[in-house]
């Protein structure tokens, strides 16, 4: 008699505890905390999710949601660590920003072991969507085919047609570089030589030496950060500009531009998806967001795919009537329901992972241009989102079906 | 004057019954490591005992032979990468993909070995830290390690074909077993002839040279043996982690087998366990205060070398009047 | 495939890096060769007077030249802190345990350091006299650059003529040959150690203040350019003074060689030179015997 009431008891607790949705999520920001990339993502980024969260109202039904950072110093090892630590221990169920496409990679692998979700927005390499695709991993805001589509076609088509790379020595430096090179050569140009450097390189003197050495029409800088602020200093220095070639910063963010200051940046083309000063919807948020920084940075493309990558999970989880902690399943709501959000406006997630919407390229202003605080940007050319990223049909992404 | 703990001839003679309190020290760790995956997350307690074995080997240079050795993170993360390589490119089973990051090491240590055990002292020290720096650099450019990016999503494969990596608990014992073995091959060495060989070349190399003992053979052996169970543990590491990384071959990591080996005190068998266990728990634990960690680590280094010297384990030891 | 351009031009940029390496290896050699510490701290150190000059533009509102000269003063007195705070302690016991407390001083000031102002840069702009650049033909070199080269081989020359010709750089080579002897002449040997660290220290951040235009001002600005600081003075020979000026111009270069014919090994080169100078000649070139 005691046994059944015991077995009983024990069914009912097991149900209710493992199998039932509940109300209760935790959100983990990961990222460069401290180096080269901490203004791109970094603690803004954790700005980013809790205005999500506020903004979702779930909080109000009587979810109790939860916003954790951790930094991963740019190492894949420290990344999957934590990953690992917050996913086993910490009852953690998205992962996000992950602004360094190694450590991204490291962590989209332990998403999927964990059956968690693993959302980047910081990190950059089209692989994420390609051959290092899984069901628990979407890439929002921006990659790197995005990037050499937006800014390397602008450029040949503009007379740009001969290049030399200064690349970041991982992942990301590696995808940008080809995609950038396979955009070049299908819009005519052609590529005379790369050197690859080490991340977080304070001196760029011998490489800037011989991308001078190369006569290269285009000096493309396939790095972030603050190699990309250093490799744009220093190129001044040198006269490369003044002895007439031309750089080319293949991922510039704002906060990148705010660093430089608009007489060494002025001119420079970039490619976005993301610009504080576009439309009503993104100066609201901005404005937002800005007042909870300490040094009242605007929103870079990372911050602002943190805030609708998470709202969006949100809202999925609201449609699936409480969290499931089950990865594919939350990714599958996801892609399922259109995005809508002031920041990226209408866009869509692909079967692949990767979220669609457009991409801009802008071109920096001159001192002259520039009316107010951190405006920056003048719009050159508007890529629709069907055309912004890597078409499906030449994906190696084997969720996609051919 | 010799860098290590001063675990003289008369000190051990202070200790009444040095097997005994070995004995039931051996069991006591035994005991604590095996009951710790219950109330400890087993994948940090993993961790521990990687270093923990890492760390010992460091000791048996510094601690019985007399060598401070800066680069010895350049076999852990050799082993590691070759591990991870043969198990993730080339499918081999767990075991066998250990043993490989051991032989890998071993040549290393060989080779390395052979160059460094000429000079003493700084200049050891310093060779050590070159070479060091040169498989850094090696493993920075080589395309099979990737680099920045490491080797990740190291496959964790099954144990000689009948144990499942993938089950924590598995992994933990066999992990467990090995630090074991690697700690007892350690302490045979320690306590044989060869081991007292050791001791008296670090006391006074000329008399152990007058009295015919090829020195040079039996510093070659100690660090060898040591390069190859950095090998065992930077091996067993890359399984567990499931990825081999440029931290491991840099030469902070060398700083910091140091630095556990010095907080655990060095010249004892027990006292590079401890160390290795608080400082990387003490990395964990810490791990939200960011650089703080480095700042501890730092304090703990001056603090050792100012005023303990002797260690956590040696401090014991001479207190208590133990063989430790 | 190379031109002569791109060699001449790399060879600059190797003097250039020789010329901070010579600086910085000439501090660790006064350092060892009088103390007989390995002084791990050095890049620590370093940085600390790269600092210096950032906080003496931004809250003191004093410009660069004033920071050549403040900082080595505000730098070197605060080594003397440190040698007679720390050092003193350790000065009978074997030499590596200096190493392992300067390893773990230069921790805690990297990790302080890296606290409170991330790991990123902060800008420090070139002083306006000495910016722009002329073009030299085979490339266009930037007046800094140029003036780093120049002050840097003033003051090794300078380090090396106070050393080796005047009386008081006789009483330090004296007192590190026979630190008993010197003191039974009366000279006070430890007030003598203490000056020497301090003026070790006092280089050190000299080419700080030399870094920080052209380098970001960075918590770990020291931290992996020591390890080939270490590389270079032991080439040189760990006491030499003359040694550790030459060694420092003479890798720079050999550097910037390696950089146009295989770039892949232009980090390794320095340490393969090491290795091969210590079996040979463990010394070094310029040293004398152990």
């Amino acid at each position: 008699m005691k046994s059944k009431v015991a077995v009983a008891l024990i069914a009912s607790l097991m149900t209710t505890a493992a199998w039932a949705d509940d109300k209760v999520v935790k959100i983990g920001n990961m990222d460069d905390l401290s180096s080269l990339y901490a203004d791109i993502g970094g603690h803004g980024s954790t700005v980013a999710a809790q205005m999500a969260v506020e903004d979702s109202g779930l909080t109000k039904k009587g979810w109790t949601i939860d916003v954790v950072e951790a930094d991963h110093q740019n190492k894949p090892d420290i990344a999957s660590n934590i990953a690992r630590k917050w996913f086993d221990e910490d009852k953690v169920d998205l992962i996000v920003s992950l602004d360094n496409s190694g450590t991204a990679l490291a962590v989209s692998q332990v998403g999927k072991e964990k059956n968690r979700v693993v959302i980047p927005s910081g990190a950059a390499t089209s692989d994420l969507t390609n051959k290092a695709c899984n069901a628990n991993t979407i890439h929002w805001a921006y990659d790197t085919y995005a990037l050499a589509n937006g800014t390397g076609k602008t450029i040949v088509k503009s007379g740009g047609d001969t290049w030399f790379f200064i690349t970041a020595d991982y992942a990301f430096g590696h995808t940008l570089q080809s995609d950038t090179t396979a955009a070049v050569e299908a819009n005519g140009g052609k590529v005379l030589g790369s050197v690859n450097v080490p991340l977080n390189t304070p001196d760029f003197s011998s490489y800037l030496l011989q991308a001078q050495s190369s006569k290269a029409k285009i000096v493309a800088l396939a790095n972030a950060g603050g190699d990309t602020t250093n490799s744009i200093k220093q190129a001044h220095e040198f006269g490369l500009v003044a002895g007439g070639q031309k750089l080319a910063a293949l991922l510039l963010f704002i906060t990148d531009v705010h660093a430089l200051g608009l007489d060494v940046a002025q001119g420079l083309q970039l490619t976005s998806t993301f610009y504080w000063d576009l439309n009503d919807g993104a100066r609201a948020f901005s404005k937002r967001f800005a007042e909870r920084m300490k040094n009242h940075a605007m929103p870079t493309m990372t911050q602002a795919g943190v805030y609708s990558s998470v709202l969006h999970y949100l809202k999925a989880l609201d449609a699936l009537g409480g969290n499931p902690h089950d990865g594919v399943k939350i990714v599958a709501k996801m892609k399922e329901m259109p995005t809508d959000d002031p920041v990226f406006g209408k866009g869509s997630i692909r079967e692949d992972g990767r979220k669609i919407h457009p991409a801009y390229v802008f071109q920096v202003k001159t001192p002259a241009e520039s009316k107010y605080p951190w405006d920056y940007y003048k719009l050159l050319a508007t890529i629709p989102a069907d055309e912004a990223f890597r078409p499906l049909a030449q994906s190696a992404c084997p969720l996609v079906k051919k | 004057m010799t860098i290590s703990a001063p675990t003289t001839a008369t000190e051990t003679a202070e200790a009444a019954h040095p097997k005994r309190d070995e004995a039931i020290a051996f069991l006591v760790m035994t005991i604590l490591f095996a009951a710790a995956p219950i109330v400890v997350y087993p994948f940090f307690m993993m961790q521990a005992l990687c270093f923990a074995l890492f760390a010992c080997a460091f000791n048996l240079l510094i601690g019985y032979v007399g060598l401070l050795s800066f680069g010895h993170a350049m076999f852990l993360g050799a082993a590691g990468y070759l591990s991870a390589h043969a198990a993730k490119v080339w499918g081999l089973p767990p075991e066998l993909s250990i043993l490989f990051g051991v032989l890998g090491s071993t040549v290393l240590g060989v080779v390395t070995g052979a160059l460094a055990i000429r000079r003493q002292g700084i200049y050891f020290a310093m060779i050590t830290l070159a070479l060091s720096q040169m498989i850094y650099f090696f493993c920075v450019e080589a395309p099979f390690t990737h680099g920045e990016d490491g080797i990740q999503g190291v496959p964790q494969g099954t144990f000689f074909a009948l144990l499942p990596l993938s089950n924590p608990w598995v992994l933990y014992y066999i992990v467990l077993a090995i630090f074991l073995l690697g700690f007892f091959i350690i302490y045979r060495a320690v306590n044989s002839p060869f081991g007292e060989i050791l001791k008296a070349i670090r006391e006074n190399e000329p008399r152990a040279i007058s009295l015919g003992y090829r020195v040079d053979h039996y510093k070659l052996a100690a660090f060898v043996l040591s390069a190859a169970l950095c090998g065992l543990a930077g091996g067993t590491k890359a399984i567990v982690a499931q990825n081999a990384s440029l931290t491991d071959v840099h030469y902070s990591m060398s700083g910091e087998v140091v630095l556990m080996t010095l907080l655990g005190g060095m010249g004892t068998i027990y006292g590079p366990v401890v160390g290795a266990v608080l400082l990387v728990a003490m990395q964990n634990y810490l791990a939200q205060y960011g650089q703080w960690v480095t700042v501890i680590q730092g304090a703990i280094f001056v603090i050792c070398v100012l005023l303990f010297r002797r260690g956590i384990v040696g401090e014991i030891a001479h207190r208590l009047r133990l063989s430790l | 495939m190379i031109s002569t351009q791109a060699l001449f031009g790399q060879l600059l940029l190797g003097l250039i890096n020789g010329a901070f390496y010579a600086l910085l290896s000439l501090g660790l050699a006064v350092i060892f060769g009088l103390l007989n510490i390995v002084n791990f701290a050095h890049g620590a150190l370093y940085m600390m007077g790269a600092f210096c000059a950032y906080f003496l533009l931004n809250l003191a509102g004093l410009n660069y030249w004033w920071a050549l000269i403040l900082t080595p003063l505000i730098m070197g007195a605060f080594g003397a802190l440190i040698e007679r705070l720390l050092l003193k302690r350790i000065a009978g016991l074997d030499h590596l345990y200096g190493l392992l407390l300067t390893f773990g001083l230069a921790l805690v000031i990297q990790g302080l350091f890296q606290n409170y102002f991330g790991s990123s840069g902060l800008p420090y702009a070139i002083p306006s006299e000495l910016a722009g650049g002329r073009n030299l033909g085979f490339m266009f070199l930037p007046n800094y650059r140029a003036w780093v080269i120049a002050f840097s081989l003033l003051v090794c020359l300078a380090t090396w003529f106070m050393i080796e010709k005047t009386k008081l750089g006789a009483y330090l080579r004296a007192a590190t040959e026979n630190p008993a002897l010197v003191r039974a002449f009366g000279i006070n040997v430890p007030r003598m150690v203490t000056l020497t660290y301090g003026f070790g220290v006092a280089l050190a951040a000299l080419a700080g203040v030399l870094a920080a235009p052209i380098n970001q001002v960075r918590p770990l600005m020291g931290a992996d350019f020591i390890i080939v600081v270490f590389a270079v003075v032991v080439i040189g020979g760990m006491g030499s003074i003359m040694g550790s000026i030459v060694t420092g111009f003479l890798l720079g270069v050999i550097e910037g060689l390696t950089k146009v014919f295989y770039p892949e090994a232009s980090n390794t080169v320095v340490f393969v030179i090491m290795a091969i100078v210590l079996l040979i000649k463990p010394a070094g070139l310029f040293g004398r015997a152990p």
